[in-house]
C-alpha cells in the first residue's frame, strides 16, 4: 500500500468515527442528562458534562408520576398479537400468492400491492371511527387492530416462498400431503429467516408508531410507550433530566432487543428489503 | 373414452382442491385488507365531502367545499411547501451519506460490525424519545450545540424557534434517523458485486474514485432506486418529530407544519374531519404523482444486471 492509500485509510477511519459519535451521541447525552439535577442540567458556566453523583431521582419521579408498567404492557401486548397476527396470516396467503393457482389471485395480488403504496394516514380516520363505534377506544385490541394484517408482510413472505425449490412440494405430495399439511410441516420451517425478518419489522413499527396509539387511546392508563412520550413531555415540558429519564425508560427494552439479535435486524432488513 | 373423462374428472377435482386451499389461505389478510384499508380509502373520500361538527351533530354535505377551502388555505400550501422541502433536505443527504458509510465500510476496515451496529441504532428508538433529546441538544439557552457553536466563537440559533432554521433543524433529525437503515441495505447489495468487475476496471488502470463511478455506482442503481422510492414515500408523511418538536404556539409552526401534522390537527384537534380528510387525499394524490414520476424516470438511470 502506498502513501496514498495509508491516507485514504486514515481519512476513512476518521469520517466513520466521527459519524459514529454523531450518531451514538444524542443517547450519551439523553443517559448523562437523566442522571442530573435541574441545575446541572442548565448549569453553562461551568458547563457540566457529567452529573455530579449518579441521581435516581430522576427515574423515581417519572416512574412514581406515570405509570411506566402499564405503557411497557401495552407495548408488548400490542406488539405481541400484531406480530402472531401478522406472521399467521401473511404466511398462508404469502404461500398461497407464491404457489398456489387459483381465479382471482392476480387481482387479489394487486390489493396487496395498491395497499403498500398508499399513505396510511388515509385509513386511520375511518379505522377510528370503526373502533370507536365497536366501542373499544383504550383498549389493547384497539392497539392491534390496524396491524391485524399486513400487506407488507405478504409482499415479503411471498418473496421468501418463491425462492425456494419446487421439488420440496412435489415430494410431500407423493408423500400424501394435502395443500395445508405440505404448507405447515415442509414450507412454513424452511422460511424461518422471514417469519424472524418479518417478526422484527412489525415490532419496530408498532413500537415506533406514535400517532394511532395518541388518537385511538387517549386515556393515560391505556398508553403505548411512543404514545406516552408525548405526553409526558406536554406534562413536564422543560424538565429535561426528567423527560431524558422517561425517554431512558421508553427505548431501553427495544436497544437491548437490536443488541441481542441485531444479527437477525441486518440480514433480516439485507436479505428481505433489498429486494422489495 | 371412459378413461379419458375420468382422468379430466380427476384434474378439474385437484384443481378445485387447490382453489379452495388458496381462496382459504388468502382470505383472512384479504378480508382485513379490504376493511381495514381498501374500504376505508372511499369513506376518507367520501368523509372528504363533509363538513364535520362537533362530536354527536353528525355530518353536513357540502360537496367540493372542502376542497375549495383547501386550496385557499395558505396554511396547506405551506404544509406542502414544508413536506416537499423537508423530503428535498433528508432524501439527498441521506442517501449520498448512506452510500460514502456503505462504501468505507465494505472496504478493508476493521470493526465492521461495530460501526454498523452504532450506525442502526437510531432506527431503533422511538421518534418520541429521539426528538426529546434533539429539543434538548437544540435548546437555545442550555443545548449542547450551542454551547459548542459558542466555543467555537459563533453565535448561538434559535434551532427550534427560528422560522428560517426550525425546518432544518427537523430535516437533520430526519437525516440522523435513516442514514443507518439505508446503509445496511446498500451494504447488503454492495456485497454481491462481483470481485471479478473491480479486477478488470484494475487491469484498465482505473482509479478506485473511477472505479466508484463506473463500476459501483451503476450497480448499485436498483438498490439506490429503491433506498429513494421509500425515503421518499416516508419524508412525504413526516408527522411525529414535528410533533413532538413544535406546537401550533411556536413561531416556526408556520414554517414547519407538515401535510401529515395539519391532517392530524384538523382531523383530531379541531375534530373536522371533513376538512382532515381532504388534506390526507391531497397527500395522496401528490404520492401518487411522485411515484408516477419516480416509475418513468426509473428507465433512465436504473441499470438491472
Amino acid at each position: 500500500m502506498g502513501k496514498v492509500g495509508k491516507f485514504a485509510k486514515v481519512l476513512a477511519y476518521t469520517f466513520l468515527t466521527v459519524g459514529a459519535c454523531l450518531m451514538i451521541l444524542p443517547f450519551l447525552w439523553m443517559l448523562l442528562t437523566s442522571f442530573k439535577t435541574v441545575a446541572e442540567s442548565t448549569s453553562m458556566n461551568p458547563f457540566v458534562f457529567f452529573p455530579n453523583t449518579v441521581k435516581w431521582i430522576n427515574y423515581l419521579e417519572v416512574i412514581e408520576k406515570n405509570n411506566f408498567v402499564a405503557f411497557y404492557y401495552n407495548t408488548f401486548a400490542m406488539i405481541l398479537f400484531r406480530v402472531i397476527c401478522s406472521l399467521l396470516f401473511s404466511a398462508m396467503a404469502a404461500y398461497a400468492f407464491a404457489r398456489l393457482q387459483f381465479p382471482g389471485r392476480n387481482f387479489l395480488f394487486g390489493i396487496v400491492l395498491f395497499q403498500m403504496m398508499v399513505p396510511t394516514q388515509i385509513f386511520i380516520i375511518p379505522q377510528y371511527l370503526m373502533v370507536d363505534a365497536l366501542g373499544m377506544r383504550n383498549t389493547i385490541f384497539a392497539l392491534v387492530f390496524p396491524g391485524i394484517v399486513s400487506a407488507f408482510g405478504t409482499f415479503l413472505l411471498r418473496q421468501f416462498f418463491l425462492n425456494l425449490p419446487k421439488e420440496l412440494e412435489e415430494a410431500a405430495k407423493l408423500d400424501g400431503c394435502n395443500i395445508g399439511q405440505t404448507f405447515v410441516r415442509i414450507m412454513l420451517p424452511l422460511t424461518r429467516s422471514g417469519l424472524i425478518a418479518l417478526g422484527i419489522f412489525t415490532s419496530l413499527f408498532a413500537f415506533k408508531d406514535m400517532m394511532w396509539p395518541l388518537i385511538i387511546n387517549t386515556s393515560t392508563e391505556s398508553a403505548t410507550l411512543s404514545s406516552a412520550l408525548a405526553k409526558i413531555q406536554s406534562a413536564i415540558s422543560v424538565h429535561y433530566p426528567e423527560l431524558m429519564a422517561a425517554s431512558v425508560l421508553a427505548i431501553w427494552p427495544m436497544l437491548l432487543i437490536f443488541m441481542v439479535f441485531q444479527k437477525q435486524f441486518v440480514e433480516g432488513i439485507s436479505t428481505s428489503g433489498g429486494k422489495l | 373414452m371412459n378413461n379419458i373423462i375420468s382422468t379430466r374428472k380427476k384434474v378439474s377435482k385437484s384443481k378445485l382442491n387447490m382453489w379452495l386451499w388458496g381462496w382459504f389461505m388468502v382470505a383472512p389478510t384479504m378480508i382485513g385488507l379490504i376493511f381495514l384499508n381498501i374500504i376505508p380509502i372511499f369513506q376518507t373520500i367520501y368523509l372528504s365531502l363533509f363538513k364535520s361538527g362537533d362530536f354527536g351533530r353528525g355530518n353536513i354535505f357540502v360537496g367540493f367545499d372542502n376542497y375549495i377551502r383547501m386550496f385557499g388555505d395558505a396554511q396547506v400550501w405551506h404544509a406542502v411547501a414544508n413536506t416537499l422541502l423537508y423530503t428535498l433536505l433528508v432524501v439527498p443527504f441521506s442517501v449520498v451519506f448512506s452510500i460514502i458509510i456503505a462504501v468505507l465500510l465494505n472496504g478493508k476496515i476493521k470493526g465492521k460490525s461495530f460501526f454498523r451496529t452504532i450506525y442502526f441504532i437510531p432506527m431503533m428508538a422511538a421518534p418520541a424519545a429521539v426528538t426529546m433529546v434533539w429539543r434538548w441538544l437544540y435548546n437555545p439557552q442550555f443545548g449542547l450545540i450551542n454551547y459548542v457553536l459558542n466555543r467555537l466563537g459563533l453565535d448561538s440559533v434559535k434551532w427550534t424557534t427560528d422560522p428560517q432554521v426550525a425546518l432544518i433543524a427537523i430535516s437533520i433529525i430526519g437525516i440522523w434517523s435513516i442514514v443507518g437503515y439505508n446503509m445496511v441495505l446498500l451494504l447488503a447489495s454492495l456485497k454481491e458485486i462481483p470481485r471479478d468487475y473491480y479486477e478488470a476496471s484494475e487491469i484498465d488502470g482505473a482509479s478506485k474514485m473511477q472505479q466508484f463511478f463506473v463500476v459501483t455506482l451503476p450497480l448499485l442503481t436498483p438498490t439506490l432506486f429503491f433506498v429513494s422510492v421509500t425515503t421518499i414515500i416516508q419524508s412525504m408523511q413526516v408527522f411525529d418529530v414535528i410533533y413532538m418538536m413544535i406546537d401550533v404556539a411556536n413561531p416556526a409552526y408556520e414554517n414547519t407544519v407538515s401535510l401529515v401534522y395539519l391532517f392530524y390537527n384538523n382531523s383530531f384537534k379541531y375534530m373536522d374531519k371533513g376538512y382532515g380528510s381532504s388534506i390526507v387525499v391531497l397527500l395522496l394524490v401528490i404520492i401518487m404523482i411522485i411515484t408516477y414520476i419516480q416509475l418513468k424516470a426509473e428507465k433512465k438511470w436504473v441499470n438491472y444486471m
